[in-house]
């Protein structure tokens, strides 16, 4: 029986209703009194020399209220990077300044020159247009490998090179590895490219900065997913105001996907430029903006080897990626082709031996960072592709072989720094096998064939590691933050609860399910349970949401601090019933004295708490309101297994999704109704980069893929019904709830299982090229078809 | 400037616009509607999505003088008169048709305009009406299912939840 309320249920998502009737609350919704607007004028060339930039008569354009450029920001600080890796050598990576306003020279397309502050936003575009700015030309590095050649354009002149880092891990292993490698009775290599993805919440970024001489405070309205990172980055690294002076609000946020966890430029100057010009300043992205200066992602060029002995047990795993940086070291950019990517190397494989190289890039092209996955679709994409080529190379099934190599025994070390701690790999590939109904692919494929289509089966497994911690640990991998959470749980007077969480909702429906965490440990109502998020002047100081760490992290500091008020909770009601706390007991709301009927009600002992007149004074303080701030011990890693049927039209090179299958292990699940939304909203993103989705520039460093009319978002014809289960639950070892994370992974799981089908069907054609590169678009498939 | 006059949710509204003011800035801006929500400048994700004269129209397309006069329907107007959610509104809740609720609004004017001219349309039919609404949350899956339910057809065997 489905349960109807609690952990565990489906509870309908209470945030829906202001949303299905208009009344939501995003940035852009807000207007503060006597707010100015504020227009960037970005640069259109990717590299060059900035000679002159001339505002006089721009200034006297109708309604400017004030001008800034990037000398206005000598005197204040570079936008800050959080992660810093250190390379191979033992050495820092190299990290150039990042100025909030270009200066002396602009590194990509859409990096703003100029910021126009004016009535309206008409007027403010308008005055940006009399700007005159002189800028000499430079030649572009656009191509990594390119840009790593001597003599190449470097992006900043005071760097040695465009290499940021050349990490190895483990460098230790490497000569093992090697040696691994030639003593191989097989090696398969794949060279693969991991297209470049703009993330594209459909809510544009928005930032509105208000000042108040009153209290010399700051506040910025921002469209983030993690207010408290912004208040510590912008204010202490950037603009120098103490977080007392400065309160950060992200109210309802319409996506991020990652590209609304860093801190923006756009955020700094609102901030800043709200002081300057004593009134509030808003910025609106366009869609147009949003292509060319909210980080982009993925972008790695790979070649990875996989060694097997003779009986095709895997040996040792190489790979050698080129990880596109960008211009500019975005906010956790380091961090992704690295200790998000580097680590998921092993998979669900017991591979013994791993060596990974990661060479980081600069190139004139905005800063790539944490998109969806984040360093795990790499991974796992070149992983689960090389897999299914060498058992086709072998010739052997690409279920059996990945089966014969799964890690089957938990806790596991890996060769690659991480220890798994639960999961059952084999369990999810049987629930897929059930759900896939391989017996009747044949005549299903046959059927395709009589249309003149063919049709291919692909599959792969996927592991990923959400919840990144314990922060000692993180700090020590060159985090410059922590990656606790916070939670303050109030319970008031009467009964009800408050719970302040460090956590972000933009679209995952905490005000839901963190409702039903708390009701379940209580026994009452979930309407009982407010949820409060967003907003650093209420909650405290919290990490936020990215790296589906939530519910794993997030909804363990709110058990800890709920567990905390159910003890007080409990003192009080011993005292109330005359009993021993020891003997009382919390069911259903309601508090009881174990072995006899004395019992007190939820609201009775809340009551007490703050009408303190019968009360243990001396023992316990009047009050129900507890903080908890909770570190995690260990990474969560969810796993499981996907398919992917495909029918493909040889004469147009077009490819239909038939079928797209998703067996999960998240742990313990809360609310299946939105963990099933969320695997949904993954593997649509998944999907979309395999078959449609490319962020391209030409060798010139121009965007070309900068609007909804060349970048291909998936739309809803492009994709089909999903078939999801998440009933293989293996519960996560080491926090309260046992739960692991879902939010991304749909996208990690689901690109290998597209292409691994798409070659499948290319097979049953006569056709067997080995690879073919994402976007698997209709002209590339047609091409390798006919090639 | 020029005034403009129109109905909106029933009710009369006017005010004083640019010539290039888009009727979805003047929604939202001038008349306080923010319900209808800007994706995109090129008319492609149909955030804005609101009714004109009964007929569904991206209102970043259209010029606020080109309403004059109109009738035009928003989000907002959309909940039935006790402020229950009407049965499309009704029916993204139960079937969880939404997560961060920014294409939403544009995707249930889309819907209410679709079931008007096909009471009950297939999963080929709601995919293909939805092509100009862009959602990068839910997969659309629960979307199309939202639809196809709130026209009263029987989905509980289409895909699980």
């Amino acid at each position: 029986m489905p349960k109807d309320g609690g952990i565990g249920a489906s509870s309908k998502r209470r945030e829906d209703v202001r949303f299905l009737t208009g009344a939501g609350n995003y940035t852009d919704d807000m207007n503060m009194w006597g707010q100015a607007h504020v227009f960037f004028l970005r640069s259109d060339v990717a590299h060059g020399t900035l000679t002159n930039v001339d505002t006089s008569a721009a200034a006297e354009m109708p309604g400017v209220v004030q001008i800034f450029t990037g000398a206005d920001f000598e005197e204040v600080g570079s936008i800050p990077c959080g992660w810093q890796v250190t390379d191979k050598h033992g050495e820092p990576m190299q990290e150039p300044r990042h100025p909030v306003l270009a200066h002396g020279k602009v590194r990509h397309v859409g990096e703003p020159i100029a910021a126009v502050v004016a009535e309206t936003l008409e007027q403010a575009r308008d005055a940006a247009e009399a700007i005159s700015v002189d800028i000499d030309e430079l030649p572009a590095v656009v191509n990594m490998k390119e840009a790593v050649q001597d003599g190449a354009p470097k992006v900043h002149d005071d760097l040695t090179s465009n290499l940021c880092y050349d990490w190895g891990f483990v460098e230790e292993n490497k000569d093992a590895v090697n040696k691994a490698f030639d003593e191989a009775a097989h090696v398969t290599t794949l060279e693969l490219v991991n297209n470049r993805l703009v993330a594209n919440p459909m809510e544009p970024r928005v930032a509105i900065g208000d000042y108040s001489r009153a209290g010399d405070e700051h506040t910025l309205y921002t469209t983030s997913q993690n207010p408290h990172v912004i208040r510590l980055l912008m204010g202490a690294f950037v603009l120098g105001i103490p977080e007392h002076k400065l309160r950060v609000v992200s109210p309802d946020v319409g996506g991020g996907f990652g590209t609304k966890i860093f801190h923006y430029q756009e955020e700094a100057f609102c901030t800043f430029a709200a002081k300057a010009c004593n009134r509030p300043v808003k910025w609106t992205s366009s869609r147009t903006e949003a292509f060319m200066s909210d980080a982009h992602g993925r972008d790695h060029v790979t070649k990875i080897e996989l060694a097997l002995d003779a009986d095709n047990n895997f040996t040792a795993l190489r790979t050698d990626t080129y990880a596109n940086m960008g211009a500019y070291l975005s906010t956790f950019a380091p961090s992704v082709p690295t200790w998000l990517h580097g680590t998921l190397m092993a998979g669900n494989y017991k591979t013994p031996l791993i060596y990974v190289n990661v060479k980081a890039v600069f190139t004139n092209t905005v800063p790539v960072d944490a998109y969806r996955g984040a360093g795990r679709p790499e991974a796992s994409f070149q992983l689960e592709r090389l897999v299914d080529k060498a058992a086709h190379e072998l010739e052997v099934d690409p279920i059996a072989l990945r089966r014969q190599n799964f890690i089957t025994e938990f806790p596991y070390a890996t060769p690659v720094a991480v220890e798994y701690d639960t999961g059952d790999y084999n369990a999810t590939m049987d629930k897929l096998e059930e759900m896939a109904d391989l017996s009747g692919f044949d005549a299903r494929r046959k059927a395709s064939e009589a249309k003149g289509r063919l049709r291919g089966f692909g599959v792969n497994c996927y592991i990923e590691a959400c919840g990144i911690a314990p922060s000692n640990l993180v700090g020590q991998l060159g985090a410059r933050a922590g990656l606790y959470e916070s939670a303050t749980v109030r319970v008031n007077a009467t009964g009800g609860l408050v719970v302040m969480t460090g956590s972000h909702s933009h679209g995952q429906g905490h005000e839901t399910s963190f409702a039903q965490v708390v009701a379940d440990m209580i026994g009452i109502d979930e309407g009982m349970v407010e949820i409060v998020h967003g907003d650093t002047s209420k909650v405290p100081m919290g990490m936020g949401t990215y790296g589906s760490r939530s519910l794993a992290v997030g909804g363990s500091a709110m058990v800890r601090a709920t567990e905390k008020i159910i003890a007080k909770a409990k003192k009080i009601a011993a005292h109330l019933m005359e009993a021993s706390e020891a003997d009382i007991e919390l069911k259903d709301g309601a508090f009881s004295v174990a072995g006899t009927d004395k019992s007190v009600a939820w609201g009775d002992v809340t009551l007490a708490a703050y009408v303190p007149h019968n009360y243990p004074l001396e023992d316990v303080e009047p009050g129900l309101e507890e903080t908890a701030f909770y570190d995690p011990s260990n990474f969560t890693y969810p796993s499981g297994a996907y398919a992917c049927e495909v029918e493909l039209d040889p004469d147009t090179g077009e490819v239909k999704i038939e079928r797209f299958l998703a067996a999960d292990d998240f742990g313990n699940v809360v609310n299946p109704m939105i963990v099933t939304g969320q695997v949904h909203g993954g593997l649509a993103q998944g999907i979309g980069q395999a078959l449609l989705e490319n962020c391209a520039y030409d060798s010139d460093g121009q965007l070309l893929s900068g609007s909804y009319m060349d970048y291909a978002m998936p739309r809803a014809s492009d994709l089909p019904f999903y078939e999801v289960d998440h009933s293989c639950q293996t519960p996560c070892t080491h926090n309260p709830l046992g739960v692991k994370g879902c939010g991304e992974a749909g996208a990690i799981g689901s690109p290998p299982a597209v292409v691994n089908a798409v070659l499948d069907a290319m097979r049953s054609g006569g056709k067997d090229v080995g690879h073919i590169d994402m976007p698997v678009t209709p002209a590339r498939v047609w091409a390798a078809m006919n090639g | 400037m020029t005034q403009v006059k129109m109905t909106v949710n029933g009710k009369a509204a006017s005010g004083d616009v640019e010539g290039r003011t888009l009727l979805s800035q003047f929604l939202r801006d001038d008349l306080g509607l923010t319900g209808t929500h800007v994706g995109c400048d090129t008319s492609q994700c149909g955030a804005c999505v609101v009714h004109v004269n009964g007929e569904a129209v991206k209102s970043c397309t259209m010029l606020a003088v080109e309403a004059e006069g109109a009738e035009v329907a928003t989000i907002e107007g959309q909940a039935n008169a006790d402020g229950s959610l009407n049965a499309i509104q009704q029916a993204f809740q139960d079937h969880h048709g939404l997560q961060c609720g920014f294409c939403t609004p544009g995707m249930v004017m889309s819907a209410a305009a679709l079931l008007k001219e096909n009471p009950k349309p297939t999963e080929a039919d709601v995919r293909h009406y939805l092509d100009g609404n862009i959602c990068r949350c839910t997969g659309y899956h629960n979307i199309v299912k939202a639809i196809m339910a709130a026209s009263g057809q029987d989905v509980s065997a289409i895909a699980a939840e």
